[in-house]
């Protein structure tokens, strides 16, 4: 054990990538936070420090109402699909080859392979002969589409997850008369679970970042945080944006503190 | 993590159930004075939602397609007859409209929309060209500027996306009609254009921004944008293109599922008042079509080059029909040839 | 003798299920109405009509000259798909070079120090697409950080025109998608036991080699499962494209979107889709048979 903090974990340049890889994945952001300060209309042109446009975002209704829904949508989405991926990956994996297992496999990953526009305008058909037969035009099928797209992206990493497990634990609690769910629930499931987490902030993640599709399928007022900006995107492009994108980083960052901090727990 | 969905959902519901006094607004983004929809809301208690598009060709998909809620939608004036036609648009009872008087005279029985029997002006504008004259100090009242660009601005131009716009500023460059169908015209307008996108950078909008920046130095873009960037970069100016440029209204129609049909009426009438419309300029920076708005606008507004015409323009603008199928087909096969 | 579970296959399509489901609602269903909608005729402004015909799937590689009506090779639509496919290749890879050092080092953090860079990897994770592709555009272009550094540190005198070329595209993509590559990297390297590198190393003795032969076999799941999550929505990419490509240069995604939108021919964007998907699954059946075969028993 002691080996395996120094000699053994540092391959050739690899810390150094990674260090520079922080790097680069902050500067941009770090940018973005900094210009979201900007006195100035423009969005990169510096005008002197101001907290202007926070105000301004904070008092616009449109921005708050597009953030509760996009958080909405994402908390839904999220849970509806790591449960079904966790499901779907318990049934798919390490059970050697059934018939269909193929088949199955390839239509939980279907959304990653459709481009979303393709998607959307085949969801937008879709709903829209439902929303006129029935009259209702709220927020399920906005989480419906989410939580579709999302579960290959809960899926896969708790497909990895699982296809690294050793069985022989499984296998000997089986063997000491536990049944299917008692090894589920004591065994796989606490050893699956960094899997699952992984798998629904990514889910998670991906709903909050959807722009397209939730272009395509919304109805009248049901804006989300990305399909307000890009509105900004066509038309003018004000620090209100980066004031917004701070704003969503900081609560970010907090969720994501209480949320690592839970995790360790379990660990 | 379950309080949090049940609080969520139940802030939504919350939301959603609020029906009393609901309007659903469809319109291009940043186009709705933020001032005039608070000062609406104050008058009437109704609460507005806007919802952006960022084209006439999403808009019409989404409102064709059914079931999304909008009550009011704001075409471009050659899709209005296009909305109409596919039974989009209910026709606007003019007995609801109190200030139905006020629109100006001149749009009033405009060729897309006689005697304004689905749709109440929005904005209008131009479309020509944005220079920044530090980098480029020749005359800027020409197409020429993004169809044959003068060498400083080589490999520097960019040209927004907008169909109509720029067919129609080609096809007056070359000498054409709008909404022809000759095939020689429609040849040359072609070659031009594909010869010209070598020098172009871009062909994107927010152009705004870019040019306040100095992202870009010369673009296609409208008046109402380029006032903006000018207010932000005095080294830009708009220029008219002399060989012709197109003139376009954005109108406020009302949808035919609309659900909130009386806070509809309210608004349009709304907007019809002189300092509303006023509020509504202001904001985007173009001109509206409702008479004595004038004078509630900002001062900037009564005298800038971007929105008051120079003379020697005047006759070079057109309004752009809408163009038979026939034609627009022909369009479309040009346009998609040049943007891929 | 391990006990296998009775009627697995039973097993595996009830628990999934579910998943199934949901997806032949809301995602794999309504493509049907695209299968069928790439053989009708496009209607005036949006939408089809239902009239068959194969002018769709002609388009795709072939051009009608408007005016003369001499038929080509339609090279522009080539030329797009090749952009994408190079362009997200590109990024695959990028992404794994860049992608496996990082999940590595979060990886072999003492336990302590692991939750705080896997927190440090979710926050541009967590970042809006939009904003994301926003910041990168605000570094790359002419009066961005980049071109800014490099002028003060005299390097250039002009600016570098980076924005809306191939170039930018890629940085673009690369940046978006490296947090897709490494999450699953880090959940396969994460269950790697490490026992096996130092036999590894008795056995090869150079790290190098310790990496080829011990390493990324074990962990090919993860890299199997980053590669399929980068290189597909690289493929169908619309925003970062179209944001930082300046609407010059296309990719399939916005190929397609254009059919929806301006292109007013909603049965050449189906048959796009279609062409795009059948890539796809011609890449995922590839990997899947790899990863079939290189399954430890």
């Amino acid at each position: 054990m002691k080996r395996r903090v120094f000699d053994v974990t540092s391959l050739p340049g690899f810390t150094t990538t990674a260090i520079l890889t922080f790097v680069l994945l902050y500067a941009p952001i770090l940018t973005l936070v900094f210009y979201s300060f900007n006195g100035s209309n423009s969005v990169n042109m510096w005008g002197g420090f101001s907290l202007k446009w926070y105000k301004i975002a904070w008092e616009n209704e449109a921005v708050q109402s597009a953030a509760v829904r996009s958080f909405v949508i994402a908390a839904w989405a999220s849970a509806i699909s790591t449960v079904v991926a966790t499901m779907a990956a318990l049934g798919t994996t390490r059970r050697g080859q059934f018939k269909g297992q193929s088949f199955i496999y390839i239509m939980i990953n279907q959304p990653l392979m459709v481009p979303e526009i393709v998607t959307a305008v085949s969801l937008l058909i879709f709903f829209a002969s439902i929303k006129i037969a029935t009259g209702y035009s709220g927020l399920a099928y906005l989480i419906l589409a989410h939580a579709a797209f999302c579960v290959p992206f809960a899926y896969l990493p708790i497909r990895a997850r699982l296809e690294g497990m050793d069985l022989a634990m499984e296998t000997a609690a089986a063997d000491l008369y536990a049944t299917p769910w008692q090894t589920f629930r004591f065994i796989t499931f606490p050893l699956l679970l960094p899997g699952i987490i992984a798998g629904a902030m990514l889910a998670f993640v991906i709903s909050l970042d959807d722009v397209i599709i939730t272009e395509f399928v919304k109805s009248a007022g049901q804006d989300t945080l990305p399909t307000y900006m890009l509105g900004q995107l066509r038309r003018a492009l004000t620090p209100e944006v980066n004031a917004i994108s701070t704003a969503l980083l900081a609560v970010t960052i907090v969720m994501l503190t209480a949320f690592f901090i839970i995790t360790r727990k379990r660990d | 993590m379950k309080t949090l969905l049940l609080a969520g959902t139940a802030l939504i519901a919350a939301t959603v159930a609020h029906a009393e006094g609901q309007l659903n607004l469809y319109n291009w983004g940043n186009y709705t004075s933020p001032e005039m929809i608070e000062a609406f809301t104050a008058e009437t208690g109704i609460t507005v939602t806007i919802t952006d598009y960022d084209s006439n060709s999403t808009a019409l998909a989404k409102v064709e397609a059914g079931g999304s809620g909008f009550d009011l939608v704001v075409p471009s004036a050659n899709y209005v007859p296009i909305f109409v036609e596919k039974g989009l648009l209910q026709e606007l009872d003019h007995s609801r409209l109190a200030n139905i008087g006020n629109i100006a005279p001149q749009w009033v029985n405009v060729d897309w929309d006689q005697g304004r029997a689905y749709t109440i002006p929005w904005q209008w504008g131009t479309t020509g060209v944005a220079v920044n004259t530090s980098v480029y100090s020749g005359d800027v009242n020409t197409s020429d500027i993004f169809l044959r660009p003068p060498a400083e601005l080589v490999g520097k131009v960019n040209v927004v996306p907008e169909m109509n716009d720029v067919i129609a500023l080609t096809i007056f460059n070359v000498g054409g009609e709008a909404c022809t169908e000759d095939l020689t015209v429609l040849r040359e307008v072609r070659d031009l254009l594909m010869a010209a996108k070598e020098s172009w950078i871009s062909m994107d909008y927010g152009t705004t921004d870019k040019l306040s920046s100095n992202d870009l130095v010369a673009t296609v873009n409208w008046n109402g944008s380029t006032m903006r960037a000018r207010i932000n970069n005095p080294d830009v100016v708009y220029g008219y293109p002399a060989e012709g440029y197109p003139l376009w209204m954005d109108s406020v129609g009302l949808l035919a599922d609309a659900q909130n049909v009386d806070e509809a009426y309210l608004f349009l009438d709304f907007i019809m008042q002189p300092e509303n419309a006023a509020m509504i300029s202001n904001f985007a920076r173009y001109a509206n079509g409702i008479a004595g708005s004038e004078a509630f606008m900002d001062e900037v507004m009564q005298t800038a080059p971007e929105i008051v015409i120079p003379e020697e323009f005047a006759a070079a603008g057109h309004f752009l029909p809408t163009c038979p199928q026939s034609a627009t087909d022909l369009y479309t096969a040009i346009w998609t040839e040049l943007v891929k | 003798m391990s006990r296998a579970p009775r009627s697995r296959g039973a097993n595996g399509w009830l628990l999934s299920a579910p998943a199934l489901i949901l997806l032949l609602i809301a995602a794999n269903g309504p493509l049907l109405i695209i299968a069928v909608y790439s053989f009708l005729e496009p209607g005036d402004y949006s939408g089809v009509r239902w009239i068959f015909s194969g002018d769709a799937w002609f388009r795709i590689l072939f051009h009608r000259d408007i005016f003369d009506g001499t038929v080509s090779l339609a090279d522009a639509n080539l030329s797009i798909f090749w952009r994408s496919i190079k362009l997200s290749l590109i990024t695959t890879l990028i992404t794994f070079a860049f992608g496996l050092p990082t999940a590595w080092f979060i990886a072999t953090r003492p336990a302590k120090q692991r939750a705080i860079w896997l927190f440090l990897i979710t926050i541009p994770f967590w970042t809006n697409l939009l904003i994301r592709t926003f910041a990168i555009m605000e570094v790359i272009r002419n009066q961005g950080l980049l071109n800014t550094a490099l002028m003060n540190m005299g390097l250039i005198t002009e600016p570098i025109q980076i924005l809306y070329t191939d170039t930018a595209v890629l940085i673009g993509m690369t940046y978006v998608y490296l947090p897709l590559m490494v999450l699953p990297l880090f959940a396969a390297i994460d269950r790697f036991d490490f026992r096996l590198i130092e036999a590894g190393y008795d056995l090869y003795g150079s790290r190098l080699k310790v990496l080829r032969s011990v390493i990324l076999p074990i962990i090919k799941p993860g890299i199997i499962a980053g590669c399929i999550l980068v290189f597909t929505p690289s493929l169908g990419a619309y925003v970062t494209p179209r944001v930082l490509g300046g609407g010059k240069n296309m990719m399939i995604g916005n190929f397609i979107e254009l059919q929806f939108g301006q292109g007013q021919n909603w049965p050449l964007g189906a048959a796009l889709s279609l062409i795009l998907l059948l890539s796809v699954l011609v890449a995922l059946t590839i990997y899947a048979a790899v990863s079939r075969r290189e399954k430890p028993s």
